[in-house]
């Protein structure tokens, strides 16, 4: 077993860690799908979607390892963090659910990394810039087809729709913190980084409006629960998707393929 | 730069026409449009690449292929440096790459549209068909949007009955 490492607290690796951790667990998650989706070829589209997601969490983290300056790299980053040292929204560390809980969060993520990577074409960090010129294409794609499951499913059965519904009433409680802004989106705004989050509430809000209304599912209303997950107060599933995640570099330190 | 120079990245860049894409075995990584550059250093040539997708899992292999392909061609020593900007697009396969896809069975990908010039559509928009490599008929159907790759999508040709793969248009 070796020891975790200790991210200093500047705001600007925050803000690529949140990015990042975002799609590395959203990864984690899809991943688990594998050999268990309802049918074959969304077992292989869950697949491909974790590959993506984790391939842009890897030039990501490779990133915030040269900004950290601390010369660490991206599997010292993805394997060897405490808890407390993830900075993804609790919405991404969720257990999978069923497949309308995948396929809605999917709708819910995959909408708000569009509207982020968009914008993050323009950061004045230009390796921020490219890696979002390349993982926009990904998900724009990962938006339409997790979008046309929620149109078969919300818009389906009296059974999908009724899964639909209470994933949906759960998914929903966690939506706030995609847009709660703090001082980390501030100072990322002031060096021209990337947006605030809270930004991309009016174009998240007005696209799933346009989903959800194919889907003929209704907006669930808004609560004052508010998750912690950005700001490394998790979830209690968080730390089993460590254990599990981790476990080979925890064991076999430095182990490659 | 002297005759020499050129022509070793000439030499450099035959070499790598010989280099076959692991998962489209069928073209090579430039024919993929995957080598942006060639450049002569004084230690060395160093071989721009750009992936295709950011969780390709054939990244390191073709890093590897390429400079094993160098060195076996004499013109080593090499490295590989990856260039994210511009993003890649299929439209940099080249024409030749398109025509060793078809006739591998690979349905090659149409022009990507541009950002901006049509308003996305994120559910109930129309998908053209895509023409079927066999039998070059245009009544196909998709059948996943998702392939045994990231770059492809699976379909199936209504006319001929078989099912074939689409290298999508990003």
């Amino acid at each position: 077993m070796i020891s975790s490492i200790k991210i200093p607290p500047a705001p600007e690796l925050t803000y690529l860690l949140r990015l990042a951790d975002t799609c590395l667990i959203l990864g984690q998650r899809l991943g688990e799908w594998c050999g268990h989706a309802p049918i074959l070829e969304e077992d292989i589209a869950l697949s491909n979607m974790a590959l993506d997601l984790i391939g842009q969490s890897r030039a990501l983290l490779t990133l915030a390892g040269q900004r950290s300056g601390q010369g660490y790299d991206q599997d010292q980053l993805a394997f060897l963090r405490d808890e407390i040292d993830y900075r993804n929204p609790t919405l991404v560390e969720l257990p999978r659910g069923d497949f309308a809980f995948t396929v809605l969060r999917n709708v819910i993520l995959a909408t708000w990394l569009k509207l982020m990577w968009e914008r993050l074409r323009d950061s004045s960090d230009a390796e921020l810039a490219a890696i979002a010129g390349k993982a926009l294409k990904e998900a724009r794609y990962h938006q339409q087809h997790a979008a046309d499951w929620a149109v078969r499913l919300g818009d389906g059965t009296e059974e999908s729709r009724r899964r639909c519904e209470t994933a949906l009433g759960t998914l929903w409680l966690y939506t706030p913190e995609l847009f709660e802004d703090d001082a980390v989106d501030a100072a990322a705004t002031a060096a021209g980084l990337g947006p605030a989050w809270a930004h991309l509430h009016e174009p998240w809000v007005a696209e799933m409006s346009e989903i959800l209304g194919e889907a003929k599912l209704a907006i669930p209303a808004e609560s004052t629960f508010r998750s912690t997950g950005k700001r490394g107060l998790h979830s209690e599933h968080m730390g089993y998707l460590l254990a599990e995640m981790q476990h080979l570099q925890r064991a076999y330190p430095g182990g490659a393929w | 730069m002297t005759t020499v120079a050129a022509s070793r990245i000439d030499s450099a860049w035959s070499a790598l026409n010989e280099v076959l894409d692991p998962e489209v075995p069928a073209l090579s990584v430039v024919d993929l449009g995957l080598v942006r550059e060639v450049i002569e250093h004084d230690d060395g040539l160093e071989i721009v690449l750009t992936p295709t997708y950011s969780g390709c899992p054939a990244t390191e292999v073709i890093s590897s292929s390429v400079i094993d392909a160098i060195v076996a061609a004499g013109l080593g020593p090499a490295r590989v440096t990856m260039r994210r900007a511009p993003a890649w697009s299929s439209d940099w396969i080249s024409a030749e790459g398109k025509r060793k896809l078809l006739e591998y069975g690979i349905a090659p990908p149409g022009p990507v549209i541009a950002d901006g010039t049509v308003p996305i559509r994120i559910v109930g928009r129309r998908q053209a068909a895509v023409p079927c490599p066999r039998c070059a008929s245009a009544h196909t159907e998709r059948l996943s949007a998702f392939g045994s790759t990231a770059c492809k999508s699976l379909h199936r040709c209504l006319d001929c009955r078989e099912p074939f793969e689409h290298f999508k248009p990003i």
